[in-house]
């Protein structure tokens, strides 16, 4: 089975951790080979979080610059710091709501243009399905729930190797009880967003 | 039930790093397991701890890596299966156990973990902890992966009954964190009662002793390697002229760029998990097949030098290398594309690197560096401290904690630092050789684990400085483990005492002690200009729960606080706190309320009184 590889970037605390778990759970249930890797460290203080995962025969857990397939982004400006990890093939899942860093409220940095940003991401690589997750997440009835929303674009858009019985089986089971009823309904928001965007 | 208690083999995983090698402890029969936390090694102790609970192991939190060596060490001497976990840099405080009770060796299985951090994800260096092995005479295993990590965990405490020696268990950042699908094997039940025979000319290291100790090591040495001769982890893949010898996480890389670079057929791999010692024989006779050899490890030129030791006895003068400026560095941690690339360098494969996307275009994307918690005690307790020593000049040693982040701007508080402990240390030599006012800075969990003899050291030596011990009640960089100051009792843990900072710090001698809540701003400026102004060592004890593990245990916090229209922007709150719960919203200051904690300090310090309570909002 050909390598598929699968980058996730996040702030701390947007749940990139839980939704690679899911991935890596329902890649268990569906018997295909899955390695991920990732940074905790400062995960809980506002840094950047980053998943790399890997279906398929390879045995490396980590993905080098320009060697992602796909790219998803919790975060818009995140998605872009991302953009290193990309080549032109590679499609590209991103939130717009932003989460503005520190340095913008003390006026050491500026926050990108999110127009300009979707264009230079669109021009660069296969594909960008990009829309407010947020928005989905909290129509679910769980403003944190973006990252099943974006798992459920992720699965949409059928670049990875599983399916959606699978991954809605592994949220069943592994994310938090009080919880599977708003993250199965933000994953259904999410996955038919992306088939609207796509069509 | 713990899911690493499941007792079903064959049964298939989803399991980090961590979790497999805790797995494979428990299926060696673990009994007595050790740690101080340290990342990446954190989670193996924070599984062991929680198994614990409910199970036969015997775990502990030990004040630092020495001692829990040093615990571990008398298991083991007891004849109970034990293991000790640590971060790379732990094994350097656990050093001095650690090479003589290399002389001594053990009766029932020892491994000691050590989580080296190539790129210094979460570390102050990346040194190479494999040399440690060459420096005691231990045996030494590495696992490539999370399901070898767990089978070469019960192997491992085999070889260490087998040669009755502590072994060595070396992983990287990319071996803990990494995770993968791993099918688990038989549990077994753990013998947790051992025994000690006395025998005082085999176990108390004077000269005399020692002096034949280190020649049964010498022994044990040379039987270890006929071992790793025939180890099951040092082992021959693929078929040609040239070779590649590879160890850990590495392995994987190079599997990947042969595979990539379609050179299968070319290529011999010798991937090595028993690197200590060396298998002698096995590599020379892989040179004697081989044209030209490629070594791939990071870090330092561990094994590269013995290869080319190896090659020199037998008279082989083919080209070996590894690193060199045109292939591999000593420094931060590899990837698949650079493992590629060197290969197709070193064995004249032509390859085209896969091309990325062009970002000379891309703008200047803000950085989000990590920060302290919106209401973190720290914060107010930087903030009390400069207001306190405003005007003067002052030189701020700092420690390893959370509260290293405060040498960022704007509380720019921390000036030095180099290990666990060294705040109080460098303060006495700082205070010593210059004018400036020391003020320096240590966590409540680093001051028990080598903060103490520092102390005593400025109190004896009679040193001239202000040290701020910062008491949020846990260890709070690493997870939240506890430590001796921690009340158990409150987190529902029985068979626990608790040790007392303040009574420490007036045991050793310090005169002027004094402990503040930093929530309250202007009575802790007040008490830290009393001990800035006294000659000697003084004391501060900032104490306020860590705000990150109140909300976890889901204890009430404070109500947030919003920004009033009396505002008139001096922005004092951003410019001097820096609390990431502000945003700027219209060119006004606005607080998050999700964020806000409530600690109410940018209240305290807000020159119009603005900012308020979100409950008195109308």
């Amino acid at each position: 089975m050909k390598p598929t590889r699968l980058i996730l970037v996040a702030v701390g605390g947007q749940g990139n951790l839980l939704s690679s778990k899911v991935i890596g759970e329902s890649a268990l249930l569906s018997d295909i080979p899955v390695r991920m890797s990732e940074i905790h460290g400062m995960a809980q203080r506002g840094g950047v979080v980053e998943s790399s995962i890997v279906f398929g025969d390879a045995k490396s857990t980590i993905i080098s610059d320009g060697e992602a397939d796909v790219l998803v982004g919790f975060e818009p400006s995140e998605t872009l710091r991302a953009l290193n990890k990309c080549n032109p093939s590679t499609v590209v899942i991103s939130n717009l709501a932003p989460l503005s860093p520190f340095t913008v409220t003390v006026g050491s940095g500026v926050y990108p243009d999110l127009k300009k940003l979707q264009s230079l991401i669109r021009a660069k690589t296969a594909n960008l399905i990009a829309f407010n997750a947020e928005i989905l997440a909290r129509e679910a009835g769980n403003v944190l729930a973006v990252n099943m929303v974006l798992l459920g674009a992720l699965i949409q858009i059928g670049k990875i190797p599983l399916t959606q019985k699978t991954v809605k089986e592994a949220i069943k089971t592994k994310t938090k009880k009080a919880f599977v009823k708003s993250n199965l309904k933000a994953f259904d928001f999410g996955f038919s967003l992306a088939k609207k965007i796509s069509e | 039930m713990h899911k690493l208690l499941t007792q079903k083999p064959g049964l298939k995983m989803l399991l980090l790093g961590n979790e497999a090698i805790a797995r494979g402890g428990l299926e060696a029969g673990v009994a007595v397991a050790t740690t101080y936390p340290g990342t990446p090694s954190s989670e193996i102790s924070l599984n062991f701890f929680q198994i614990s609970q409910e199970s036969e192991l015997y775990f502990e939190y030990s004040t630092n890596e020495k001692v829990a060596l040093e615990v571990a060490a008398a298991a083991a001497n007891s004849g109970v299966r034990s293991m000790c976990v640590m971060k790379h840099v732990g094994m350097n405080v656990a050093a001095d156990a650690l090479l003589t009770l290399a002389y001594v060796g053990v009766k029932g299985g020892l491994v000691i973990v050590t989580a080296d951090d190539p790129f210094m994800f979460s570390s102050q260096n990346e040194q190479d902890n494999r040399y440690y092995s060459k420096l005691s005479g231990l045996p030494m295993m590495e696992p490539s992966s999370g399901q070898e990590a767990k089978d070469m965990m019960v192997d491992a405490f085999d070889l260490s009954e087998q040669l009755q020696l502590p072994v060595i268990f070396r992983t990287t950042t990319r071996i803990n964190h990494s995770t993968e699908i791993v099918s688990l094997g038989d549990l077994r039940e753990p013998q947790t009662k051992g025994d000690f025979k006395k025998d005082p000319f085999s176990f108390v290291t004077v000269p005399a002793v020692s002096r034949n100790l280190h020649a049964k090591l010498l022994e044990k040495l040379d039987k270890a390697e006929k071992i790793s001769e025939n180890s099951e982890y040092n082992i021959l893949y693929g078929e040609g002229d040239w070779g590649i010898i590879c160890n850990g996480v590495s392995c994987n890389y190079v599997f990947d760029a042969v595979k990539d670079l379609d050179i299968e057929n070319s290529v011999r791999i010798l991937r090595i998990g028993f690197s200590h010692p060396l298998p002698r024989v096995l590599i020379q006779d892989f040179l004697k097949t081989c044209q030209k050899v490629l070594i791939v490890e990071e870090g330092e030129p561990f094994m590269e030098e013995t290869v080319k030791a190896f090659a020199q006895e037998k008279g082989l003068t083919l080209s070996i290398k590894g690193k060199d400026n045109n292939l591999f560095s000593r420094l931060y941690e590899y990837n698949p594309a650079l493992v590629r690339e060197c290969l197709a360098a070193y064995f004249g494969v032509s390859h085209t690197p896969r091309a990325g996307v062009d970002l000379s275009d891309v703008p200047e994307i803000p950085q989000r560096p990590p920060s302290l918690c919106a209401g973190c005690s720290h914060r107010a307790t930087f903030y009390a401290v400069q207001k306190a020593a405003k005007g003067m000049d002052t030189i701020c040693p700092t420690d390893i904690g959370c509260y290293t982040l405060g040498f960022m701007p704007p509380l720019s508080t921390g000036d030095f630092l180099i290990c666990m402990g060294s705040s109080v240390g460098t303060s006495c030599g700082f205070s010593r050789v210059t004018d400036k006012k020391v003020i320096s800075f240590i966590g409540d969990s680093t001051f028990f684990h080598t903060g103490i003899p520092g102390l005593i050291n400025a109190v004896y030596n009679n040193h001239n400085f202000t040290l701020v011990i910062l008491d949020n009640g846990i260890t709070a960089m690493t997870g939240h483990q506890p430590h001796p100051g921690v009340d158990m009792k409150a987190l529902n843990f029985e068979g626990y005492a608790r040790v007392s900072i303040e009574d420490i710090v007036k045991a050793v001698g310090v005169k002027h002690l004094s402990v503040i809540r930093p929530y309250r701003v202007k009575k802790s400026i007040g008490a830290i200009k009393d001990a800035l102004m006294y000659k000697g060592v003084s004391v501060i004890i900032s104490q306020e729960p860590c705000t990150l593990f109140t909300k976890a245990l889901k204890k009430p916090r404070g109500k947030p606080f919003f920004v009033s229209e009396k505002c008139k922007g001096h922005r004092d709150c951003i410019n001097d706190l820096a609390c990431p719960a502000f945003f700027i919203k219209k060119n006004r200051v606005c607080i998050d309320p999700v964020l806000c904690s409530g600690c109410s300090v940018c209240a305290q310090i807000c020159p119009e009184h603005a900012i308020l309570p979100l409950r008195d909002k109308v």
